[in-house]
């Protein structure tokens, strides 16, 4: 599988009158071509922070203190703003999660899609206009035609999303970024998005980075997943086996404290406590404090990647061999169990055979 | 990645769970706590410009709370004989403050002249009535700051309830209190003053009725707009499912979230309103003679501007620096308010 | 999730009747926000009222605590019409009925201390008459959200969206309430910060015997904390019935295309998931609709002629059982 982008020990702070916070702390991943990766975490895990340094979209007190990201053979952090601003939406380009504030209430909607193709593509501008009416249809505007003239406002949210995404694909992106796209919208409106997206990555063959602190969206979009916590990564592999064979206790945590269809139970699993202060992150795991499944070495040292297949990786001392077994919660295990039932009956492939068996991660 | 294991080291104890963890530990802020103030101070102290406007108007308002009882000579008091002196320090060392004069291309001791007596000196000379112009100004420097005060007066007496009441009621109410402000922004302020003077005689008494009048309109605007905001605020429903009565609701609730709003304003009125004074005194319909204040003084100085420039430059410097520095601190204190209009 | 038979023979604590609330009424901008609803909550329960954005939910919950005055309709609270209550009865209200509100940022008062927060409707209703008392009260509540004392000095912004949200859930219980309602009370939280207030929520309900009003657009979540849900569209009710029952047995189709749009955590599931749109236009056929009882329990909004449709559907659903 080829890797279209890849990030290397991406590290980022932020100076803040207290000092400066870790928010991002040794980040490595990588996007296939044409897959969605799904990076997932809580407010303040740097999943939104990771994104837009892709795009050069820092704050100005952020500082990048190490790391690559490498997009065709070149280093994105060491790009000048003139060359970033030519890959920012034409190769790479973003979807935001407010679809009220990412137009332009004073600009026809026509407008607004054409504009990255006359920035960056070398058409005219009766060409731009009719590309952006065939983008505007491919996203499920109706009667683009007549509405090319319309206004923001003139359209529902779920539309207006719509027209974000058509922005954003007007110049065929090979990577497309979407920062929780569907947090603000409804949910009978997030399904038709995501279904949207799909539909799309079939048709302009782009790889996705998607944004979300929803589950239940990841497990429906995602090929792989990337699950952070306190600016770290700290479980990725593809959807079937964080969802089925989740090896993080934070993983577990936030599986465990969603409730499905047939929760009965008094009580849901909370993941007691709050995350940790970046601004001095602890040595250990940062998850430890809230981990019932918490070791002394926890404490002492951040776990490394402990390998559990060829494309899923975990980052927790309980991997270790010299570890005690240790039972995960009992939703867990029956999530395990009905994955091997899945598996037996045909109905989902082994992950392992996944990839088409390509060793990546190998590092 | 997978390999650095080998740095840490592994023992027997490692792999022991820990017992469960007090969440309390977890939920503690270890940073100090600072108020909302304390944060805005904080900014504000890293804007140079605002710092040292504040300090020199510290230094202004003190000097002018020492003129009312105590000036170098009596601002009022007429030596006709040692007119338009120049000014002069101590021996007259200092180029500037010498004492002497250019008369008909000779340099001249015009203290000499006068036969002033030794010892006796006026920093900023005098003028064409021989009153010492350092008392005169500061005089006029205290006036104009009692303007200011007054604008602020009016400012949170009349602008600040005008715009909650406003605000707060919504509906009709709001609509008739913004149709009045309306009527009354429409007249200028000059023609307000001019009538003025068919009521009273002029002085301060006309000014600050003018200012009552209509100095507070935008304060009370903002306060609205402000207010209009604040309202749908879900703390502000809170407070309302709790039974607060309004009353409360606007001291607990509304003031404090709109104080910087109000002290932001406040610091841009008191400049405007200064300016006003000093325009009005300039063309001779504030404070009348003999009284001192900043338009006056540049009035009478302006008249003599070609031979006597002093007798202008000092008042004009000093009426520059203080609207110069009551808008650098309003606008340090404006960022140091609101980080997000800073960029 | 205790489902009576009977809820007949319950206590009725809010029952809401005919409940209209147009904003701008008369108007050209004229909003119909609620279109004649009617529903009781019986004392106890944990009634859910679940819609998209714009459908009514939040305001049914502002006006049944008189934070807005009912175009037409009638509220009652424990047998009283709320909009006759006196002046003086108010403040007796006020503290019986309280709000929990959804925006953890904007629900405190961002220059006041927690514990003037917390302690507000002490203040208030004089419910502590030393400072002594009153500190030793908030330390209570904080102790009650699971809060340190030390907190109580702290400032709002120093704490996270689920630390907040705690402070105001003790806000609201600090003058002891009987009926709270939860106006999306999770919906700005982390997932894993969910968990933790839904808790909290059910645990103060058995303790101190609450009734709910549990407003909120994340149907898994409702679910879970529900025992009868309300469905909202458009400022009208579309079905209501037990929390299993609108679950696992929806009749309206706006409920089913809801349901089937809801994502969950299970890969398998969402690749096969077939979503059901839901057409707008049958509501605006000009025929009149209410609610009617399809089986016993299970209301749907619906035509006299329609009812026969809805109950052979609930029948399809017992034999499938």
């Amino acid at each position: 599988m080829e890797k279209i982008l890849e990030v290397n020990d991406l590290q980022i702070d932020f100076d803040t009158f207290a000092g400066s916070v870790k928010a991002i702390r040794n980040v490595n991943f990588h996007l296939n071509k044409g897959e969605t990766l799904a990076i997932v975490g809580e407010s303040g895990s740097g999943k939104s922070v990771t994104v837009r340094s892709i795009m050069g979209l820092l704050a100005n007190n952020a500082k990048v203190a190490s790391g690559s990201i490498d997009f065709k053979g070149r280093d994105i952090l060491k790009l000048s703003n003139r060359e970033i601003e030519k890959i920012r939406g034409n190769d790479i380009s973003m979807i935001f999660q407010d679809p009220m504030t990412s137009l332009d209430p004073t600009m026809p909607i026509g407008k607004q899609v054409a504009e990255p193709l006359l920035i960056h593509g070398n058409v005219s501008k009766k060409k731009a206009m009719a590309r952006a009416e065939e983008v505007l249809e491919l996203v499920g505007i109706t009667n683009a035609k007549n509405r090319m003239k319309d206004y923001p406002h003139q359209f529902s949210g779920g539309q207006r999303q719509r027209i974000v995404i058509a922005i954003a694909i007007v110049n065929y992106p090979e990577i497309l970024i979407a920062d929780e796209p569907t947090t603000a919208l409804d949910v009978t409106i997030q399904a038709q998005i995501i279904d949207l997206m799909k539909e799309l990555q079939n048709k302009i063959e782009t790889s996705i980075i998607f944004i979300t602190h929803d589950l239940g969206v990841v497990a429906g979009i995602a090929d792989r997943v990337a699950v952070m916590y306190a600016g770290k990564i700290i479980e990725y592999g593809s959807v079937d086996e964080i969802f089925y064979n989740p090896q993080h206790p934070y993983t577990w945590g936030l599986l465990n404290s969603m409730p499905t269809l047939d929760t009965d139970s008094d009580r849901l699993y909370a993941i007691p406590g709050t995350p940790p202060n970046l601004l001095n992150p602890p040595r250990g795991d940062a998850f430890a404090p809230r981990n019932p499944y918490a070791m002394q070495i926890d404490y002492q040292a951040m776990p490394p990647f402990f390998k559990v297949s060829d494309t899923h990786y975990a980052a927790t001392w309980l991997l270790h061999p010299d570890a005690p077994k240790t039972e995960p919660p009992v939703a867990i295990r029956k999530r395990q169990e009905e994955f091997r039932r899945l598996v037996a009956e045909g109905k989902i492939t082994q992950p392992e055979n996944d990839e088409g068996g390509v060793k990546d991660d190998a590092e | 990645m997978a390999d650095n294991t080998s740095d840490i080291k592994l023992n027997a104890d490692s792999f022991k769970p820990v017992a469960a963890n007090n969440v309390d530990e977890q939920e503690k802020i270890s940073a100090p706590s600072l108020t909302f103030f304390q944060d805005a101070i904080r900014r504000l102290r890293k804007n140079k410009a605002a710092v040292f406007s504040f300090w020199l108007l510290a230094i202004i308002i003190f000097i002018s709370i020492v003129s009312i009882w105590w000036t170098p000579s009596d601002p009022n008091a007429q030596h006709v004989a040692y007119a338009n002196l120049p000014p002069k320090i101590a021996n007259g060392n200092i180029p500037g403050f010498t004492g002497k004069a250019n008369v008909g291309g000779n340099i001249v001791d015009k203290y000499a002249a006068a036969k002033v007596p030794k010892g006796t000196y006026y920093v900023l000379g005098t003028d064409y009535l021989g009153r010492d112009l350092f008392s005169r100004l500061m005089k006029g420097v205290a006036l104009s700051l009692l303007i200011g005060l007054l604008a602020t007066l009016f400012d949170l007496v009349i602008g600040v309830p005008y715009g909650i009441i406003s605000g707060w009621k919504g509906g009709k109410t709001d609509t008739i209190m913004q149709r009045i402000i309306e009527i009354i922004s429409s007249i200028p302020n000059l023609v307000v003053v001019i009538l003025m003077l068919l009521l009273f005689t002029p002085g301060l008494g006309s000014i600050v009725v003018a200012m009552g009048i209509t100095g507070w309109i935008t304060m009370a605007r903002l306060v609205r707009a402000e207010t209009l905001t604040l309202k749908t605020q879900e703390y502000i429903l809170a407070a309302q499912t709790l039974g607060e009565s309004p009353f409360r609701i606007a001291l607990k609730h509304l003031i404090p979230n709109l104080s910087s709003t109000i002290i932001i304003q406040t610091m841009f009125s008191i400049p405007t309103a200064i300016f006003f004074e000093a325009f009005l005194s300039f063309i001779g319909i504030g404070i009348p003679a003999p009284n001192a204040s900043l338009g006056t003084l540049l009035s009478d100085g302006q008249k003599t501007f070609r031979f006597l420039p002093y007798q202008m430059w000092y008042p004009a410097a000093v009426i520059s620096i203080i609207m110069i520095a009551f808008n650098l601190l309003a606008d340090g204190l404006r960022d140091a308010f609101d980080p997000k209009t800073q960029e | 999730m205790q489902n009576n038979p009977q809820p007949n023979e319950r206590k009725k604590l809010i029952e809401v009747k005919h409940l209209k609330q147009y904003f701008n009424a008369g108007r050209r901008n004229e909003v119909k926000a609620i279109d004649d609803i009617s529903f009781d909550i019986y004392e106890g329960e944990t009634f859910g009222l679940v819609g998209e954005s714009g459908s009514g939910k939040s305001t049914t919950g502002r006006s049944i605590i008189r934070l807005y005055n009912p175009t037409s309709g009638e509220i009652k609270f424990n047998g009283t019409d709320i909009s006759k209550i006196k002046h003086k009865d108010m403040l007796q209200f006020r503290r019986e009925m309280q709000m929990i509100f959804q925006d953890p940022y904007a629900s405190l008062n961002p220059r006041m201390k927690v514990k003037d927060i917390i302690a507000e409707g002490l203040d208030i209703h004089h419910l502590v008459k030393t400072d002594e008392e009153r500190d030793a009260r908030v330390n209570e509540l904080l102790d009650l959200v699971g809060l340190s004392h030390d907190h109580a000095t702290r400032y709002p912004h120093e704490f996270s969206g689920g630390q907040r949200q705690r402070i105001g859930i003790a806000r609201a219980l600090a003058v002891e309430p009987r009926f709270i309602i939860a106006d999306e009370p999770i919906s700005a939280l982390d997932v894993s910060i969910q968990a933790q207030v839904v808790n909290l929520l059910r645990d103060i309900q058995k303790e101190q015997n609450l009734t709910y009003l549990f407003i909120a657009h994340d149907l898994s979540m409702v679910k879970y904390i529900s025992d009868r849900i309300a469905v909202m569209h458009n400022g009208r009710l579309m079905e209501l019935s037990t929390a299993n029952e609108v679950y696992n047995h929806p009749l309206h189709p706006y409920t089913k295309s809801l349901l089937s749009a809801v994502p969950l955590p299970d890969p398998f599931y969402e690749r096969n998931r077939h979503r059901k749109n839901y057409d707008n236009s049958i509501e605006n056929d000009g025929q009149i609709r209410s609610l009617q009882e399809i089986v016993p329990g299970h209301f749907v909004l619906a035509t006299e002629e329609e009812v026969a449709g809805y109950q052979a559907a609930a029948e399809e659903y017992n034999l499938g059982d």
